[in-house]
Formats: C-alpha cells, structure tokens, sequence
C-alpha cells in the first residue's frame, strides 16, 4: 500500500511539474511573438544558415550590423546541418513551401538544382545585380535571371603549405607537378610527412581531383560546356585523368601520413599547422579554424594551386561565394524586408560588416570592396593569383551542372589504393550520369 | 494424460469461429478507425511508392520513366558490392547470434554466481542506441588512438585498422552488432531452453548420458523454435541493416563496406529521389524472397518433429 501511494505521488509530482514546464514554455514564446508585433510596422525575417561555424559568425555578425542600420526589421538566425543532409532539407522545405524567409546555400551546380525558376524570387531588377562580380553572377543565375547575393568571399581550392618547413628546407613553390613531386622527396627525406590526407572527412579526399580543374581548362579551353553536353569523360581525356593520377601518385610513392585513413580535417589543419606535416591540398576557407587556435598559422601557413604540366598556365581553381535568396514563398512586407537584407549583403557596407564577423578568404564578390591589409598569407598568396592575367579558373561545378554525388568516396578508393585511377575515373562517368539525367540534360 | 487434455482443445477450435462470425457483437465499422490510419500511413505510401519509383522525381516535379530507375539501379556500379556485403553481413551475424546466444543461453540457465546479474549485463546493450553504439566503438577503434589498438599495443601487437581497412571494416561493423544484438538471442534462448520439460532431462540423465548428450539430443532440437525465431530476427535485421553501417564507416573506406540499404540511401541523399525508391522496391522483394521461403523451411521441419 505505501509502496503505490507514494508511486502515485511521485506520478502526480511528475505530471505537475511536467505542465508546469510546458505553460512556462509556452508563455515565454507568446511573450515573444507579442514582442515582435508590437511595434507598428515591424517585420521579423528568418535567416536559415549551415552550421559551420564561420557561417554562424558571419551570419550573426550581417544580421547584427543590418539591424542597426534599420531598426524596422529584426532578422533571426537558424541553422541546418551542412552537407547532402543539408541538400535534402533545403530541397524538401522548398517543395513543401516552408523555408525561412531569407535562406544561405551553394552557388553553381547546387543551386542549379533548386529549380530557380519555380522556386526563387528574381532578383535581377535589384540595383546592386550591376556590381556583382561577373564570375559569381553566372553562379547564382539561371534562365537569363539572377537569383542570388553573395556571402563570404572567393576561396581556392589548392595546396595549402607550410612556409616554415618550405624555408627550414630551402624550397620553392612549385609551378609543375615535377618539381611538386621533387620537393615531396625532399620533405619525405627531411623525416616530414610531404602530403596530408584525411579520409575521415570523406569530402576532403576530392582536391586532387577538383583543385585540379584550372589545369584541366588550360588543357581544353572548352572542357566544361563538352562536359555537359556528354562529349567529353574523365577517363578518356588525358588531361581531366591527371586529377585522379595524381590523387594515385602520391599514394603510391608513400607521401602521405600514416593516419590517413582516419584522420579528419581537423587533424590535418593541426597536423599542417604544427609542421609535422608540409602540404595538405584543401579548401582554403576550412583554414580559418586554425587561426583561433594558433594565431601564427595566419603568417606559416600559405597557399599554392595544384601544379600542372606546363608552368606557363599555373593557377589557382577557385569557388565562388556562396548565395543568400529569397524564395517564392516570402511575399509581402517580409519580401520587401528581404530585399532590404539581401541588397545590404551585397554592399561595401556589407562586406565591411562580413570582414568584421570573420577573416575574409580572398575577395569579396562585389565591386567596390576593399579586403583589409592585415590578411592572412593564405588570402595574400590567393589574391596574387587573382591579379594575375587567366591566374584564376571556376571550379567545374560553377561552370556545369553536372557533379556526381560518389565523387568523394570515389577519390578515396584511389587515393588509399583500393582502385586504380584509371577504374576510378570511369566509376565516376557513370556516377555523373545519373546527376545529368535527373537534371533533364540534353545528351545524356 | 496427454490425450486427455489435448481433446478439449481439438473441438472447440473448430465450433468457435463459426460461431463468432454468426453472432459478432462489434459491428464492422469499429474497423474503420484502425483501417484509416493503416491506409493513410502504410498503404498510401506504399503505392505512392511503387509509383514513385517509376519516375525521375526532383521533389519539385516528376517525369514518368518506366522502368529506367530499375535498369539503372541494377547498373549502379556499387549494387553488387553491396549485394555481396549484405549477404555476408546478415549470414555473419545471425550466425554467430545462434552460436553465441545459445551459449550464453545455456549458461545463464545453468546454476552460476550472480545469474541474474550476468542475464542483465549480457542484455544492456540491446537497450543502448545503436548510433550511440556505432560512434562509441568508432572511437574505440580509432588505429592510432582508438582503445583496443592501445591495449593491443601494450602486449606487443600493431593493431590492423579496425575501421579504416577495406577487408576488415564490414566484420568489425558485424562483429559491434552481435555484441549489440546477442542479448536479445540469448533471451530468447534461455526462454526456450527454460520452456523444455524437466521430464526429459531426467529421463535422459537416468538412460545415462552426458553432458554433451543432453545439449545435443535434448536441448538443442526443443529450443529448435527459439533458434528459428533468433534466425529469423536477425537475418531480416542483417539484410536491412543500416544505422550501424552509417554511423560507424558510411559504406566506407570508399564503397568497401556498402550494403544495400546505404546504397539507396546514398541515391536520397545525392537527390535522386525516385531512383532510392526504386533501390527501396527491390529491398522489399529481395527480404521478402529470402525470409519467405526461409521461414516457411523452418516452420515445416518444426511440424514435421
């Protein structure tokens, strides 16, 4: 008997507290939905972000400095996991006309896949279309439209390197794939591991065949419009090969760390940081990380393109900044609102505020930004390609539509010896099929 | 004695139906309820599905392709590999399920120390989350500083890449989901293995035989339906198998340890939506095609005995 009496006390406490709980809950959000349309004309946005943090930084630093500048309008950050599992809720909030009123995703190909036209808000009346970078605009332009506002700035996809270990060794930066595989030998001889690879983090296993892509286009100057129309396969045209080859030269001749399998991009970056390692082909925005935890990073570390063949047409293959839009299911005074938020993104006094959130990786996108002078070496080594004439190309999935999804686990089997370039390129063919017949490609 | 009691049940099985369908207090429509939500939730997508996968669908619109996304995922150049490793995976684990189940089944039926205690710690990783399971065996399988590679190491030996090479990684995933799964084997052992009449292990104790006799003569073809139901549970839950796969190697290193459930998860997740639901259709006969037969075997040779 008192064993259930005070079972059943226990039950009543429970369940009291437990609607104590939700009436607290929900007070507090009435209370600040009351708040929010309490002031007469205000509009609230939502902003849906990646959770990565230089995103999040970013995106509370514009929202921050756009509030202030107009005290009408509120906008609310959220975030989603970044990724393909990103891909899909972007695509399934979008046909379920549930986004956020304002939205950050991928330009070039991903955003191609959105179906802008049933989808986005056009934004080519805007003013502000005038100023954008050319290069981004036909990244975030579909059907003769322009759809988006960048975010962030330019970044390559390359080899990051070690200046101490360059200058303890006396190299120099190489501008052809021999004397990169020279100054491996070097470094290996040196006991320092010459290239890191990090299969733990699948994604980063694809520079070798990405980064690669300026080579590829000095090569075929018409590589990426063949590509598209199907005329033109990895496996076949020797100059688009080299990528995968490359990714199984290195293997092969042991340059890589021993953890390499395992190891995730952050073991890399510590591992490039510390020296214990001298290469490590990537992305250049993933570098800002480092900075936080070893503020000498930002002068040690720098950035070289994947060398080619010929030293002639070395440069940089580099990803454009990602895009904020607005999608058709914001109308009214929020679409007015959004306007307003995405004109400011696409400002000098936006990129004055993004500089202030976080290190710019390159420039910006917009004519009439300005990058600080205290850059990082990464940044500095990245703008030197961008003055330089034809120093720069857009990476494939800027200039095509057609990636395939198995890319990464593909470069990993080539890259750990599991396949042969060879057999990796033609899987890779037929993976890009399926994007080309799911998009309607003509072709294919 | 037997027949005396079995007759009773004999007769009244076959008047009760034919009464019950004569004078049924509930009238039809209680059904209705019950059959809205089976409809709308299991049925609609079910069919839905079947369509679905006859078109090219982008979640924005769907273009009718016939049979396309069948021809293509039976070209998907990791379907094979997945095939083969789904096979292996489901007959390796339900394999070592039965084995290690009726093992520990028998011995924590047998007068031990602590039974009960052992009966809880044998059953508590069925309770964990599996996600939670495959992340924390990721860490301790790390190569370098993963804890079995360290314990490994203080004895002398260079432990292999648990996870990260190609002809290892599906078995440790298989091997992290037995010790995940044979609590539940062994429950069902040792209620089959309880469940077998005193009799006959006394009458055989008394005829003489041993110890080895009695488990092969006596334990083992009684606990013949706990065996079925332990082979059957856990081949479905092989050949479907996913979340352990994803969370500990996603299909990896490369495609080495995809199955066939990552294999279609994989096309969802590239956005090819109406291919994973093709990949869906053709696990749902694939399971059905092994475990119907499998189960109808299993159960005739039971009646037989």
């Amino acid at each position: 008997m008192t064993v259930n009496f005070s079972r059943s006390r226990a039950l009543a406490v429970t369940a009291i507290a437990g609607t104590l709980a939700l009436t607290a809950c929900s007070a507090g959000s009435l209370r600040a939905d009351a708040g929010g349309g309490s002031t007469a004309g205000a509009v609230s946005l939502t902003y849906l972000v990646d959770n990565a943090d230089a995103t999040v930084k970013l995106a509370a630093q514009v929202t921050k400095d756009f509030m202030a500048a107009n005290p009408g309008i509120t906008v609310k950050v959220d975030t989603r996991p970044g990724g393909t599992d990103g891909d899909n809720l972007i695509k399934t909030r979008l046909s379920t006309g549930d986004m956020s009123d304002v939205f950050l995703y991928n330009s070039g190909s991903l955003f191609q896949a959105l179906k802008p036209e049933t989808n986005l808000v056009p934004l080519t009346d805007q003013p502000w279309t005038s100023s954008l970078d050319t290069n981004f605009k036909t990244t975030v332009t579909s059907g003769g439209a322009v759809y988006g506002a960048p975010i962030g700035s330019f970044f390559a996809g390359a080899m990051l390197y070690n200046t101490k270990v360059y200058a303890t060794l006396g190299l120099k930066v190489p501008t052809t794939w021999a004397e990169f595989m020279a100054n491996n030998a070097k470094i290996k001889a040196a006991g320092i591991t010459p290239v890191i690879q990090t299969y733990g983090d699948t994604w980063t296993s694809q520079l070798f065949v990405l980064g690669d892509f300026h080579n590829v286009a000095a090569a075929e100057p018409s590589f990426a419009a063949d590509y598209t129309a199907n005329k033109i396969k990895y496996a076949t045209n020797p100059a688009a090969l080299e990528g995968f080859q490359r990714l199984e030269q290195v293997f092969k001749a042991g340059y890589l760390n021993k953890n390499f399998a395992s190891a995730k991009l952050n073991d890399g970056l510590k591992l490039l940081g510390d020296g214990t390692g001298a290469q490590y082909p990537m992305l250049t925005a993933v570098v800002q990380s480092l900075y936080d935890t070893d503020a000498a990073t930002k002068q040690n570390i720098g950035v070289f393109p994947i060398p080619g063949n010929d030293a002639a047409t070395n440069g940089l293959t580099v990803w454009a900044p990602n895009g904020v839009y607005i999608p058709k299911t914001t109308t009214g005074a929020k679409l007015d609102a959004a306007k307003k938020f995405v004109a400011f993104l696409a400002s000098p006094a936006g990129c004055t505020s993004q500089t202030t959130g976080v290190t710019p990786t390159g420039p910006y996108a917009v004519k009439g930004c300005t990058l600080p002078t205290d850059v990082p070496q990464v940044v500095k080594d990245t703008v030197s390609y961008f003055d330089k004439k034809d120093g720069t190309s857009p990476a494939l999935e800027f200039l095509s539509p057609v990636k395939g999804p198995s890319l990464e686990q593909i470069t990993v089997e080539v890259g750990s010896g599991i396949t042969s370039a060879a057999a990796g390129a033609a899987r890779y063919d037929e993976d890009v099929k399926k994007q080309a017949q799911q998009l309607g490609l003509a072709g294919w | 004695m037997a027949t005396t009691v079995r007759t009773p049940p004999l007769v009244r099985p076959t008047t009760a139906p034919r009464a019950a369908r004569r004078r049924n207090p509930y009238p039809l429509w209680f059904l209705i309820p019950a059959a809205v939500i089976y409809t709308v939730l299991f049925l609609v997508p079910t069919f839905a599905s079947f369509y679905y996968s006859l078109t090219r669908w982008s979640l924005f619109d769907q273009q009718f392709i016939g049979l396309d996304n069948y021809i293509q995922f039976f070209r998907e150049p990791g379907l094979i590999g997945g095939l083969t490793n789904t096979l292996i995976y489901a007959v390796v684990t339900s394999g070592l399920k039965v084995v290690l189940g009726m093992a520990l089944g028998m011995l924590l039926t047998s007068q031990i120390i602590g039974r009960g205690l052992l009966r809880s710690v044998v059953f508590f990783p069925v309770l964990v989350s599996t996600i939670g399971v495959g992340l924390t065996f990721t860490v301790l399988m790390n190569p370098d500083q993963g804890l079995i590679n360290k314990t490994l190491a203080l004895v002398g030996i260079q432990g292999p890449g648990w996870l990260t090479d190609p002809s290892l990684a599906l078995l440790s995933v298989a091997f992290v989901d037995v010790w995940k799964g044979v609590g539940l084997a062994t429950v069902i052992y040792i209620a089959g293995i309880v469940s077998i009449p005193h009799e006959y292990l006394e009458a055989a104790k008394v005829d003489g035989a041993g110890r080895m006799a009695v488990f092969r003569h006596v334990v083992l073809p009684l606990a013949r339906p706990a065996t079925v139901t332990v082979v059957i549970l856990s081949l479905i839950g092989g050949l479907r198998s996913f979340d352990l796969i994803w969370a500990m190697t996603h299909g990896g290193p490369g495609f080495t340890s995809d199955v066939i459930a990552s294999v279609i998860y994989k096309q969802y997740q590239a956005g090819f939506y109406g291919l994973s639901t093709a990949g869906n259709v053709i696990l749902f006969v694939l399971v059905t095609a092994i475990i119907l037969p499998l189960f109808y075997l299993l159960n005739r040779k039971e009646v037989e005995q």
